[in-house]
């Protein structure tokens, strides 16, 4: 299988490159495991096999140790993940206002459920406790912005915007390769 | 330099409730038009954290007159600035409405919301920039840390917030003198102190909006900590989906270093002692506090069994002092003011006072401090200005995952450790959820289980096991399967779970299941004898749904959200449902505008 990024070319080295940059940041010692595990996932988007195992080699600690840690976190992923991550807040305030009914329309809309990653890669739809805006409840964070008072008729409208945004950049490419 | 003198200044909520309401725009916009006017030398903008009152952002209010604006839009910065910047005329239609009495409130000091809270911990929230250190120090910041430091040994700290009465807000309540001293105590090379900020539970966000509007009162808080007991090092551990909190809180660590109030002979008074971030990861387990010290340490965030408690063997098998972000933030102020003054809010077994998150079905959802011993009313109808949509209360659930629900009737509760403990609640951290009729008690009971059992950490038995033995019963109520001695041994399970528990995640875990078993026994009675939900929140149960012919007006809205398309009908026409198709899902029931619908009996 091709890979998803269309970067057939990359080398080895390469790939290897923003880890041994993250490595580098840190002294060599395991208390640095989760902020290593935090930069790494930032640059790779998530945190593949051999990337862990790099982890574990840097640090000199065995790669279950890695996984044992990379596992138990929520915010750590060892699948590949959308372009845009939306997270639905199942928090409290949330389901007292109708939270869940927003995530089975995103679900819905995008055939997935919570934890899963459309096919094209386009979103990863996730549930959290809690995004800490209950004043807007039900609230939804796509990507770095937070939608307050969404309800499950307005999911599509916003989804379409993160869609657009998605087919825009692509056409720019497209005509910027041209 | 010349200094600059501004005859207004316009202070701009950038809290994170706000920022999602579209502040930033609004700041966007407003530069934009200050410029035109030529302005920018006269008015100055400045950024805040959180004024507490969310439901109404973006928020923006206007000093000197301290004009509050509410729910203000890109469109109407315009307007703000040419009537009221330029001419002095207050925009009027941007001003809050008191709800009931829908008369325009033109300053915040008059807002029913903020009248009855009192500010001690929220002080500078909303009033200062809260990336700045020249303004905290304006207000009177960093003055309790050189008194602590300059005038008082350790053990004079320790009496003082000893004596003031000062209790651990993170939810259980102990005394944080009596664990200062109990650190202090401990004979060590090294010491450590945490400020705790991994807040998780659904529903509270005093933490964030804390460290997003005054970081530097909670550093000022764990430099003087620290000094009592006697740390050089010190964490605050926050949550990695607090993102704004960590930014400021970098800058706040920056500032304090720049000016010597963290770093080595600090005040010059031969004190070191230094502050690291520590990014959570997303495990609500690690609130507790032996596993929030084996997260720091790059472990699996687990906790472990106490004794030794973290004073005497903590972090790296140092003593170590974990307090909450809200604890901390009380400290200044005891230092700065004395205990006595402290101990002049609040009743005597609880001082001071308590930050609450209110939210749920209550119309003003936000942030507020009030002093302990207030009751749950004032908060909820004075402050909170009662339920949405004039529906009934049914039930105010405190405490988050850990805590209770209390019913109606028990609204005139003081709010203090022990009364909350007393009807089977507790403080938490000060998450408050209002609920109404519509909300199914057995249904919420399920939620936060639902969490705590996906949140276990797994190592100890009760927890793991017990916790999703009482998930799939309370699944088998909702979905209509509840048997007769369900309830029993619901309430044998989470007895067991909270005696045997390792730690108070899984302690506390059933909380909520024994609390609304308690007071609203007749839901799930309902739920397994009659096999219906009484507030139609649990689908899927029971008879089909039926059509009140008379009372139909043959709108057909029900037939379009039927997801079994089990609605037939001419428009205009009382519509009939299938009752071979019905699944009793009672999404149609909800749809009604004439509330023709209803479960067959």
């Amino acid at each position: 299988m091709a890979c998803v990024c269309g970067n057939e070319k990359q080398t080895l080295e390469a790939y290897y490159e923003p880890l041994k940059k993250v490595l580098g940041a840190y002294p060599k010692d395991e208390r640095y495991l989760i902020p290593i595990l935090q930069d790494a996932q930032e640059k790779y988007g998530y945190l593949p096999q051999d990337i862990l195992q790099g982890i574990a080699n840097g640090l000199g600690i065995s790669v279950s140790k890695v996984y044992g840690v990379a596992t138990f976190y929520t915010q750590f992923h060892l699948k590949p993940r959308g372009r845009n991550v939306i997270r639905v807040c199942t928090g409290t305030a949330c389901h007292v206002r109708g939270g869940a009914e927003v995530l089975k329309a995103i679900e819905n809309e995008l055939g997935i459920v919570g934890g899963g990653t459309t096919d094209d890669l386009e979103f990863t739809l996730e549930t959290v406790a809690c995004i800490g805006a209950c004043g807007l409840a039900p609230v939804i964070m796509i990507n770095d912005d937070t939608h307050g008072r969404v309800s499950p008729t307005s999911v599509k409208g916003i989804l379409d915007s993160y869609r657009q945004k998605q087919q825009e950049s692509a056409e720019k490419r497209i005509k910027i390769a041209q | 330099m010349k200094p600059t003198f501004y005859r207004s200044h316009v202070l701009i909520c950038t809290g994170t409730g706000c920022k999602s309401s579209g502040a930033s725009q609004i700041e966007a916009v407003l530069a934009k038009e200050l410029e035109k006017h030529n302005l920018q030398d006269e008015i100055k903008v400045v950024e805040t954290g959180c004024h507490g009152f969310c439901e109404k952002g973006p928020i923006m209010i206007v000093y000197p007159e301290g004009v509050f604006y509410c729910r203000v839009k890109p469109d109407d910065v315009g307007q703000i600035v040419e009537e009221h910047l330029l001419k002095g005329r207050i925009v009027d239609r941007l001003l809050y409405q008191e709800l009931h009495t829908e008369a325009s409130i033109p300053t915040y000091r008059e807002i029913d919301f903020y009248k009855k809270q009192h500010r001690i911990v929220l002080a500078n929230c909303g009033r200062i920039d809260p990336e700045s250190i020249e303004e905290y120090i304006a207000v009177g910041g960093y003055e309790a840390c050189g008194k602590a430091l300059t005038e008082m040994t350790p053990e004079e700290v320790i009496a003082e917030v000893k004596s003031a009465g000062l209790r651990g807000r993170g939810g259980a309540g102990f005394p944080t003198g009596l664990k200062w001293e109990l650190t202090r105590k401990t004979p060590s090379d090294k010491k450590y102190i945490i400020c705790n900020a991994d807040e998780g539970d659904p529903g509270a966000f005093m933490d964030r909006s804390l460290l997003e509007g005054d970081p530097h009162r909670i550093i000022e808080g764990m430099i003087i900590g620290a000094y009592a007991i006697g740390a050089d090092e010190g964490y605050i551990y926050v949550r990695a989906e607090y993102p704004l909190a960590i930014h400021r809180l970098q800058i706040a660590l920056n500032q304090a270093r720049k000016y010597g109030l963290l770093g080595e002979d600090i005040f010059g008074s031969g004190f070191n002692f230094d502050l690291h971030i520590k990014k959570g990861a997303g495990a609500f387990v690690c609130g507790e506090e032996t596993a929030l010290m084996a997260s720091i340490e790059g472990k699996r965030g687990m906790p472990r069994p106490k004794p030794p408690f973290p004073s005497v063997s903590g972090l790296w098998g140092k003593p170590t002092n974990i307090n909450n972000v809200e604890t901390f933030g009380n400290v200044p102020y005891i230092i700065k003011n004395g205990a006595e003054a402290f101990r002049s809010v609040g009743t005597e077994k609880s001082a001071g006072t308590k930050v609450f998150a209110l939210t749920g079905k209550i119309n003003n959802t936000g942030l507020v401090e009030v002093p302990m011993g207030m009751t749950l009313r004032e908060v909820i109808y004075d402050i909170g200005g009662g339920v949405t949509g004039g529906k009934a209360l049914k039930a105010v659930q405190i405490g988050g995952p850990s805590g209770g629900c209390i019913p109606a009737e028990l609204l005139d509760i003081p709010i203090d450790y022990e009364s909350l403990n007393e009807v089977g609640a507790m403080m938490g951290s000060g998450g408050m959820v209002v609920m109404d009729e519509t909300t199914c008690m057995v249904d919420v009971a399920r939620y936060f289980l639902q969490f705590t059992q996906s949140e276990s950490c797994g190592k100890c038995t009760p927890c793991r096991e017990g916790t999703k033995r009482m998930l799939e019963i309370l699944d088998r109520i909702c979905s209509g399967e509840g048997q007769p001695g369900d309830l029993e041994l619901l309430e044998e399970l989470g007895n067991h779970i909270k005696d045997t528990s390792l730690c108070q995640l899984g302690g506390s875990a059933p909380n909520p299941v024994l609390s609304t078993l308690r007071y609203f026994r007749d839901e799930y009675e309902a739920h397994i004898n009659d096999k219906r939900c009484p507030a139609n929140v649990c689908a899927g149960m029971g008879a089909p749904y039926v059509i009140d012919e008379l009372t139909c007006i043959g709108c057909s809205l029900c037939a379009r959200f039927c997801p079994m398309d089990a609605i037939s009908g001419d428009k205009k026409k009382p519509h009939k449902i299938d009752p071979e198709q019905c699944i009793a899902c009672g999404v149609c029931a909800g749809k009604c505008p004439v509330h023709a619908i209803s479960q067959a009996s």
